[in-house]
Parts: C-alpha cells; structure tokens; sequence
C-alpha cells in the first residue's frame, strides 16, 4: 500500500502548530504599518499627548490633598485601551481581512487544526499586548515620572484584569469579525465602536465628568470596567472617592468582563466562517 | 477499480433554483492528470469544492482516496492538496517562509527548498507575496499546494489570467508533478491547457458531463474525421473522409494538381465548440 507510511508518521501536535502559528502571526502582524500604528504605539501616542497637552504647567487631578499628574490619571485608560485594541480591535479587523482574502480557506484545505490557528491568534494577542504595556508603561515611568505600584497586591489585579480583558476583547473580536461585509470594510466597520467606547469609557476623559447617560452607556460594555480596574492599578487609594459607585467594584469588573467573554465565545462559536460571506 | 483516487457518482448539488452539478460522473486513477474544461458556470469549482470537503453535496456519491470527503479528517488532508482559484491573502510574508510554514502543518512535508525550487521562485524566496506578479503568486499557490507532498492535487483555473509565457512555465511545472508521481485534476477552461497537460478531458456543460476522453480522441472518431477541401467545377468542395491520403491521391489521379486542395482536421477546440454548442440556452451562465 502505497499508505503504509502515511499511517505510522503522526500528524503534528495542536499545540505545537500553535505555537508555529504564533510566532508566524507575530512576524507578520508587526510588518502591517496599519497595525503597528493603529492599534500597537496608538496607546503609547495617546498618552503622550493627553499628558503633554493637558498637563501642561503641572495641571493634574486633585483629590482633597493628594495631586495626581495628568499623566498618571490617563495611564489606566490608556492600558486598557491598547488591551481592547491588541484584541478586540486586531483581531476583528485581522479575521475579516483573512477571511475575505482567501487566507482562512486556504488554511481550512490543510491539515492544520482550527484549534491551531485560535491558538496562534491568541498567543499573538497576549505576546503582543503583553508587550504594548510594557512599553506603555516604561514609557510613563521614564518620560512621564509615572510611579508605577510597588505591591503585589496591585500587580494581582492588574494581571487578571489584563488577562480577563485581553481573553473577552479576543473572543468578542473573533466574533465581531463577521460583521464586515469585505476585508476593505473591516476598518471602517471596527474603529468606530473602538473609538465610540473610549470616549464614553472615560479613557479621554474623567469618568466621573461624563454625562450620567454617557456613564449608564458605557456601563454596558467591558472597556469602562477594564479601565476602572486599571485605575485601581495605577491610582493612589484616594482616587477611588472619584468613583461612580464610590468604590472600584472589581467584583463587577470581573463579572462585567466574564459576562461579556462567555456571550461573545457563544456568539463566535455560532457564526465563524472560513469562507466568505457570498462564497455559499 | 482499484487505481481510482477519485470516484464520484451522480453528484448532484444545487443553490437556489440553479442546478449547479446535475448529475455528474467522474473518475481519476493514480498517476493521472484529468482536466475538467467547461465554460463558466458549468459547475467545474463546486465540483472542485465538493471533493475537497468544503461544500456538502445535496445527492451522490463520492470518494477522495476512498474517504467521503465531508467526513475527512486530518490526515485525510495531509493527503491531498489544494489549490484555489485567486487568492491575495498572506501578502506580508516571504515565499520562503510560507513554504517552511505550511511545511509543518504535514508528517510528509518535501524539503522547503525543494519545493522553492520546484516552482521556480529561488530568485524570490525573500521576496514578500504582496510584490510578486500574478504568475509567480499562482506559482507560491502551487508551491504550498504541494509542499505537503499530496498524493492527489486539486487546481482550479490555475492560470487564468496569465500571459502565454507564464502560461507554458506553469505547464512546464505541472508536467513535473506527473513525473514525481502526482495525481492531478485541474480545472480549466483553455483548451489548449487541457491538451498540453492531460492525459483525459472531461467535458462539463450546466453541470454534467457531456464528453471525456484522451484529447486527440475526444468527441469520437465521427468529430475527427478529416476535412478535404478543393476547387471544381467553379465552386469549392468538400469531403470528411477517416482516409485523407487514398482521398487526395484519388484527386490527384483524376485532376493532376489540385486546385484549391487543403486538408484539415477539426482542433480540439473545434470539437469541444461543437458539445458545448450542443446543448443551447445561454441564459443561466454566469
């Protein structure tokens, strides 16, 4: 049988053709200019502005006696942001191009298994998420004089938060990636909602500033408790007064996000498609 | 049979109220290399689509390396390779990195250079997909089509578009996977490529099968007859004959040096204008 040695030659293992398809997703999600721009240094360039512009001469936001610099008060935001981005936003935007070129069925005819090919999209959120913050942070610490938290207690919650938020933003992504009609659409159709959920999400803005409609909207989606919980991170104790609720409520920053990751794997489980949407 | 790679019977598939696949008949032994020519529409890619388990059928039988293709599993796929019609995805990675990348996806991959070499893109293996021409990126479609090395490979049109240089390179390269062993159906709808690379053609017309056969035989012996024509009489003549040479020889006894004489036979173009045309109403192609 000319299949004799098909049979004794096991087909190679899921998690390591994930890791295959991580390192190839990496490689090449840092040579698309659009990317590397729009959803890996946006965060850092946003942060640079917001606190260069607003704070200007010293200017910061004060709670009875403690100051907190501009640059500091915008940080959680801008985390939790280049989360929602490296996730949700790359991966709705990566998924529709993909699947609208070909590249998803051209991998469906192959033997890689789809687990694989969800593996490498996650390895390369967390990768490169993981290493937008870093940046993000060092980038406040040294040119903004952030201090950042000295307690495990705060690095604890900022790793949940961080891996809660980048899991829902990765599956609610996967699941957004349908809606585009065509891979030329997909911008036009994610950044929007992208953008419309940091404005309302207080990441420009203090939270507590905004319209209570404004707040009841944005309590609604993930970006706002991603950001209050971030800011739980980043703030001294006394920030937490200027809370809505009084309190940073990481119960329901957790409950809010799980909410969302369990909806949105439903969701995307339902609706993939390898195929486009009028290819049958 | 027992050298059949690919059997399908009675395959049957509709969308809507069109009849994409009505019917058809088909069969691939090992080694071979079938051509599917048919006009757009005739129903060549859902037939193509059907047999690599991406679309279900509606009735039929089929049979992809003895495997019901909507039930192939992985090393079902590791078996066989595809290549679709035109893709611009992957467009930031190199050649040579796609080539090592879909590598790993098989237990049987062919050494990567190889492969690179193979489809004639050594020049281009650090060149990214996005900068290669049409020809060349039909050629990377190849190149991961057959890096696993598939027992049977599918090509859908995978020269539509080209000019008639690349054309003869890409035949070139496909008369190198015969010679490696490498079952082949291809789709197409250039006659002259179902002549130059198959050993058979499948004629397919609104979704069914309409004449198969080596190309030099296709249409029967009937649709090869030669054709004699010559000048008598002030008007022209003309006889389909299976014996050209006794009929002019008999032309030239009678008539010494024949005016007007031209011999021809019908190209296979001819012939395969003749079954299309058979079966009239234009109005559902597309």
């Amino acid at each position: 049988m000319a299949t004799a040695t098909q049979v004794t030659t096991p087909l190679p293992g899921t998690l390591r053709l994930g890791w295959e398809r991580t390192r190839f997703e990496l490689r090449t999600y840092f040579r698309e200019r659009d990317a590397v721009v729009f959803i890996f240094a946006y965060p850092v360039i946003m942060l640079a502005i917001f606190a260069t512009v607003f704070g200007q001469d010293g200017a910061s936001v004060d709670v009875g006696d403690v100051r907190i610099p501009f640059a500091q008060y915008f940080l959680p935001g801008m985390v939790a942001t280049g989360v929602m981005l490296s996730s949700f936003q790359n991966l709705a935007i990566s998924i529709a191009v993909e699947r609208d070129e070909g590249a998803l069925k051209r991998l469906r005819a192959t033997p890689l298994p789809p687990a694989s090919y969800f593996v490498g999209k996650v390895g390369q959120v967390l990768l490169s998420s993981l290493l937008q913050t870093t940046l993000l942070l060092a980038v406040a610490r040294v040119v903004f004089d952030v201090p950042l938290p000295a307690d495990a207690a705060r690095w604890a919650t900022f790793a949940w938060v961080f891996v809660l938020g980048t899991a829902t933003g990765s599956v609610c992504g996967v699941a957004y990636s349908s809606i585009p009609r065509s891979g030329r659409a997909a911008s036009a159709v994610v950044t929007p909602v992208v953008l419309v959920l940091q404005f309302i999400s207080g990441v420009f803005f203090q939270f507590d500033q905004l319209p209570a409609w404004m707040q009841q909207v944005a309590a609604l989606f993930p970006l706002k408790w991603m950001a209050q919980g971030m800011r739980s991170v980043f703030l001294p104790d006394a920030a937490e007064q200027l809370e809505v609720g009084g309190s940073w409520q990481l119960g329901m920053v957790a409950a809010v996000l799980l909410v969302w990751l369990v909806g949105g794997l439903v969701l995307g489980v339902r609706t993939f498609r390898w195929r486009r949407r009028d290819d049958g | 049979m027992p050298g059949a790679v690919l059997e399908v019977i009675g395959l049957r598939k509709r969308y809507g109220d069109k009849q994409a696949v009505d019917g058809l008949d088909l069969h691939v032994d090992l080694g071979e290399i079938v051509a599917v020519l048919g006009p757009n529409g005739a129903g060549k890619t859902t037939t193509v689509e059907i047999c690599t388990g991406f679309r279900h059928r509606d009735d039929g039988d089929v049979r992809v390396l003895g495997v019901d293709p909507q039930r192939g599993d992985r090393s079902w796929r590791s078996r066989i390779g595809v290549v679709l019609q035109t893709n611009n995805d992957l467009a930031e990675a190199s050649v040579g990195e796609l080539v090592r990348h879909f590598a790993r996806f098989y237990p049987h991959a062919r050494d990567p250079d190889e492969v690179v070499d193979a489809v004639g893109l050594r020049e281009k293996v650090g060149v990214r997909a996005r900068q290669l021409s049409g020809g060349q990126r039909r050629r990377l479609d190849v190149a991961l089509g057959i890096v696993g090395s598939p027992e049977l490979i599918f090509l859908d049109e995978p020269t539509t578009g080209f000019d008639p240089q690349a054309r003869r390179a890409f035949w070139d390269l496909i008369g190198s996977l015969r010679d490696d062993g490498t079952t082949v159906l291809l789709t197409t709808h250039y006659l002259e490529e179902a002549e130059h690379l198959a050993d058979r053609v499948v004629v397919v017309d609104r979704g069914t099968v309409v004449a198969q056969g080596a190309p030099q035989e296709l249409g029967g012996r009937g649709a090869r007859q030669a054709v004699v024509r010559w000048s008598e009489g002030g008007g022209v003549r003309e006889e389909r004959t299976d014996t050209p040479t006794a009929f002019v020889a008999q032309l030239g006894a009678r008539l010494g040096e024949v005016p007007g004489l031209e011999v021809r036979r019908p190209t296979l173009e001819d012939v395969y204008l003749a079954l299309v045309d058979a079966t009239p109403d234009d109005e559902e192609r597309s």
